[in-house]
């Protein structure tokens, strides 16, 4: 139950403004989503054979030199990174399993919240406007970023329940609306070696379009597949390497508009959330199809 | 002209001096500019004013609006005219899901399309749509009419009452009770007269015309399938 | 003569006679089973609680020159004008429709006397209604029967149905034979529809949406009047909690054993949670959220005696409602109707085809000769009667706790009978300090 931002610019001068644009639009979901709330940015694309990671600490003051340190030395590679609020973004020249490995074992306490070339998730509770705040979102470039604001409906308020969930290499994932039969498809997904860190819905959706995806489906099939085994109410939209999707449940009570301009495409629970952009007034506006996948993708780079 | 800014006025006060204006009855023509979305805008409202909004609009709009004329310059979210029970209100662009939802009476013209369960439940409000309608529209409809110049979702009229639907276009399928029904000189009467309040230049005889088969109208288990 | 003892005939536990009649019906007929009440199973319930009375520890007041307040204030939280009530027994939501006109205004009339408030229902509010009831709470169901401004205006209060105890995630139901002419035209119906209605509100669903809808209604009414958020009791701590986000002043909660006027036996039987079991979570959720006694609990199915009032509040409720007592009180299932019922295959104290229309007692029908024999007077008499010796024996009760206040009742003043109603209300198993699930 909840409130979903999405901006993707098809203007690559926009870009230094993303951070700006967007910081808005997650702000108006204040009111559907109190608890927590998070975003998954993609920009600042690491070179094909490096891996980029965002970390997360509970504690507050994190050594993170020491730990970046130690893994420069286990690994035996470059490495970059720089430290945002209680987060670490870490770029290594190298494979991502080689990462989580020695991670796992010099840091078990810090959670990799994203992978890939170009994804940063960063979310954590309180309000949109603290999160914002935390993270310095308005200064933050990018190509593109989807973003939630929470509110809890069955499972807790923590840091590790917020969206956006992590999918795969670049991919992730915010709901908003509520899954039924969430229990039964968590114990087959952990049959497929799948692992969840809570018990909120919308991480066994995310759980099993990463399944979906490691078993060679397309993000399309993996969506298609999503309409036959998810029940109940939702509303997703999905970040990818190089644009966004969105979907919504075949009852679709749940709301989304859409925005398109020359400059981007928007989305949104509510048109407040869109209000804000440059030129809304004269963009298409209009509400997505129950059952129906909407992606923007710009040709891979 | 009493005038509101919404990028500095907020709802709340709006609203009040709608209501505390039904009182006392000195200004008619309202105009409400940055409405940016906002949502529950001039509900409530119980006096024969007109009000002008200049932008999108949120959840709710005008919703439940008793004689007042409200024209929407922009799209409005969910439930516009929601409970409706007279006056006349205008979206110039679209309108988002349960547009019209259980309202009384009046009308709601659309000029563009109108999203999901559009006159879900109405209970005798006449909808006018430039455009085309979303699924599950009409659903459990009671009474009143529901004009589409456009097309219509699936699932139209799904346990329909007595509301009569006019259908310009194609419907990708009908709901369980709902049936294609005859067009007949009194309907192209109604349907002409619907569509010049609407103020669109339609030829009613290109619409068709659906309704209830009235065959769950009562409990019986030839339609268990269908409960 | 034989030896042979006569044979004992065996009745199977699990095919039992009433399970094999309902194997029966179903061949027969081909559809399920309606009825009115509530589940008739035996249950977990505040029977299986008991209260603390004062002996040397604690100091019990005397019952005729001790003061021991019994009224309560909903609605503090966002409306201008909250509700005052002389005693934290209120009657619960019924439709004009499900009940005629006349038993409504017996409600109206008897809980006035009383000082205490009536709830509309799925149908729209009646003039004999409004008329005779000084508090009244307007429901807002999915259906939206004959919901208008005006009498939103003229609500005291407004209560969201998202549920009823006893079919949350059902809709109403009202069959053909009670649409009449006048029943039908509030609720925009043809007449004689087999009315069921939506599960679910037509404009908005789940708590984020319900929050705007809340703010809708505050708008409409000036935020005067107290939105309460009425709940059937399947995960009332989270239910709770989304109806405090959502903006509730006042949350209804309604166990499994409320009643309904018509509803799939199957759904009364088999959805839902006892009210003894609904009330803990939903009030650690209330405390979780510091709103506990700042958004109001209102309790509701199976309220009978002052006992369950005082149980229910020493649980953490600041008020009760009852549906199916107050019906009781005014004549249902009358012994001198036990003739009448017969014919129609039921007998006093069994009567529950509240759907047929048919009640002589002139309650549940909308039958016009029917409901003629209900003298609003007398019968609103009668329920203000049964509301005082609620309240009287909830004081009794209370002041044997040394309570000069029935809400400082606490669950600390109870016991239970049994491990299951201790594991379900949270409290100690009589003459231990054992709480089950919460060790020692």
């Amino acid at each position: 139950m909840c409130g979903i931002v999405g901006l993707y610019l098809k203007n690559q001068a926009l870009e230094p403004q993303l951070g700006k644009l967007f910081e808005p639009m997650l702000l108006a979901m204040t009111d559907r989503g109190p608890d927590s709330a998070g975003f998954a940015i993609y920009g600042d694309e690491v070179q094909d054979g490096w891996v980029k990671l965002t970390l997360q600490s509970s504690a507050e003051e994190y050594d993170w030199k020491q730990l970046m340190g130690a893994l420069e030395g286990r690994l035996g590679c470059s490495l970059d990174w720089f430290r945002n609020a209680s987060a670490a973004v870490l770029k290594v020249q190298t494979e991502e399993a080689k990462v989580r490995e020695a991670l796992a074992e010099l840091a078990a306490d810090v959670r990799i919240m994203s992978a890939g070339q170009s994804i940063e998730i960063l979310k954590g509770m309180g309000l949109p406007a603290d999160i914002a705040e935390r993270f310095s979102l308005a200064n933050m470039k990018g190509s593109h970023i989807i973003g939630h604001t929470r509110m809890a409906t069955e499972s807790a308020v923590t840091m590790e329940g917020s969206h956006p969930f992590s999918t795969g290499a670049d991919l992730c994932l915010v709901h908003n609306g509520s899954l039924s039969n969430h229990s039964r498809l968590r114990q087959l997904l952990k049959r497929q070696g799948i692992t969840f860190e809570t018990e909120n819905d919308t991480e066994v959706a995310a759980g099993y379009l990463t399944w979906r995806l490691r078993e060679g489906d397309s993000l399309k099939a993996a969506l298609d597949h999503s309409l036959e085994d998810l029940d109940g109410f939702f509303t997703f939209a999905i970040g990818t390497r190089n644009g966004f999707a969105v979907i919504r449940d075949p009852i679709a009570c749940k709301p989304a508009i859409l925005a398109e301009t020359d400059d981007y495409v928007a989305m949104a629970s509510e048109y407040q959330a869109l209000a804000s952009l440059p030129g809304i007034d004269k963009a298409r506006v209009w509400e997505p199809e129950p059952a129906t996948m909407y992606i923007w993708e710009r040709t891979a780079a | 002209m009493n005038k509101f800014d919404l990028a500095t006025d907020s709802v709340r006060e709006l609203n009040q001096a709608l209501h505390d204006q039904a009182k006392e009855l000195t200004e008619r023509e309202w105009h409400v500019s940055n409405p940016g979305g906002k949502h529950n805008l001039v509900v409530g409202v119980n006096e024969a004013l007109s009000i002008d909004i200049d932008g999108h609009a949120g959840y709710y709009c005008a919703g439940m609006n008793q004689k007042a004329t409200v024209t929407v310059h922009g799209n409005v979210g969910v439930g516009v005219a929601e409970n409706m029970m007279s006056g006349v209100v205008r979206v110039k662009g679209s309108a988002s899901q349960a547009a019209g939802a259980t309202a009384h009476g009046g009308l709601l013209v659309i000029e563009g399309d109108a999203g999901a369960r559009c006159g879900i439940s109405m209970k005798g409000v006449d909808i006018v749509v430039g455009g085309s309608i979303g699924h599950m529209s009409c659903f459990m409809a009671q009474a009143g009419r529901l004009v589409v110049c456009g097309d219509a979702g699936d699932a139209l009229g799904d346990s329909l009452y007595e509301t009569r639907i006019y259908v310009k276009g194609t419907v990708k399928s009908l709901g369980s009770d709902c049936i294609e029904k005859e067009m007949r000189a009194e309907h192209l009467d109604e349907l002409k007269e619907l569509l010049h309040r609407a103020g669109f230049n339609e030829d009613p005889a290109s619409f068709k015309r659906y309704g209830s088969s009235r065959q769950l109208y009562n409990f019986k288990v030839d339609n268990a399938s269908a409960y | 003569m034989s030896d042979k003892p006569t044979p004992v005939l065996r009745e199977s536990a699990t095919f039992d006679r009433l399970t094999i009649q309902e194997i029966q019906r179903a061949a027969e007929t081909g559809i399920y089973d309606i009825r009115g009440g509530g589940t008739k199973r035996k249950l977990p319930h505040f029977d299986d609680l008991l209260l603390l009375g004062a002996s040397m520890s604690r100091y019990p007041l005397e019952g005729y020159r001790e003061k021991c307040g019994t009224d309560v204030v909903l609605g503090t939280r966002f409306a201008k004008k909250p509700i005052h009530l002389k005693i934290p027994v209120t009657i619960a939501g019924m439709s004009f429709g499900a009940l005629s006109a006349q038993a409504k205004e017996a409600l109206g009339r008897g809980a006035s006397i009383a000082g205490t408030s009536t709830t509309t229902g799925d149908g729209g509010m009646t003039p004999e209604e409004r008329g005779q009831s000084q508090t009244l709470v307007y429901q807002y169901l999915p259906s939206r029967y004959g919901m208008n401004p005006d009498d939103l205006r003229k609500a005291d209060a407004i209560e969201i149905v998202l549920g009823q105890g006893a079919k949350p995630g059902g809709g109403g139901m009202l069959l053909g034979m009670k649409v009449t002419e006048r029943v039908a035209g509030m609720r925009t119906l043809p007449i004689g529809v087999d009315q069921r209605s939506a599960c679910r509100h037509p404009d908005w669903t789940g708590p984020d949406d319900l929050a705007i809808k809340i703010a809708e209604i505050r708008e409409i009414t000036d935020w005067e009047k107290p939105i309460y958020v009425k709940i059937g009791a399947s995960r009332p701590y989270y239910d709770v909690k989304l109806a405090i986000k959502a903006g509730a002043d006042v949350i209804v909660l309604d166990g499994m054993q409320g009643g309904t006027a018509a509803t799939q036996e199957v759904f009364i039987e088999h959805v839902g949670i006892p009210i003894l079991a609904a009330i803990p979570p939903a009030v650690q959720a209330l405390q979780e959220m510091d709103m506990h006694r700042k958004v109001q609990l209102i309790v509701s199915g199976g309220i009978r005696t002052g006992a369950d009032v005082a149980k229910a509040m020493a649980m953490g409720a600041d008020a009760v409602a009852i549906g199916t007592a107050a019906l009781i009180a005014l004549g249902d299932n009358h012994p001198r109707l036990d003739e009448e019922l017969k014919k129609i295959g039921s007998a006093a104290g069994y009567y529950d085809d509240w759907q047929n229309g048919q009640d002589p007692a002139g309650i549940t029908t909308q039958n016009p000769e029917l409901s003629r024999r209900l003298d609003p007077v007398e019968a609103g008499r009668r329920l203000a009667n049964y509301l005082r010796v609620l309240v009287l024996e909830a004081q009794t009760m209370a002041r044997a706790c040394g309570k000069s206040h029935l809400h400082n009742l606490d669950p600390e003043d109870l016991v239970a009978l049994t491990v299951e109603a201790a594991a379900m209300a949270r409290v100690p198993l009589a003459g231990t300090n054992w709480v089950p699930g919460q060790g020692f």
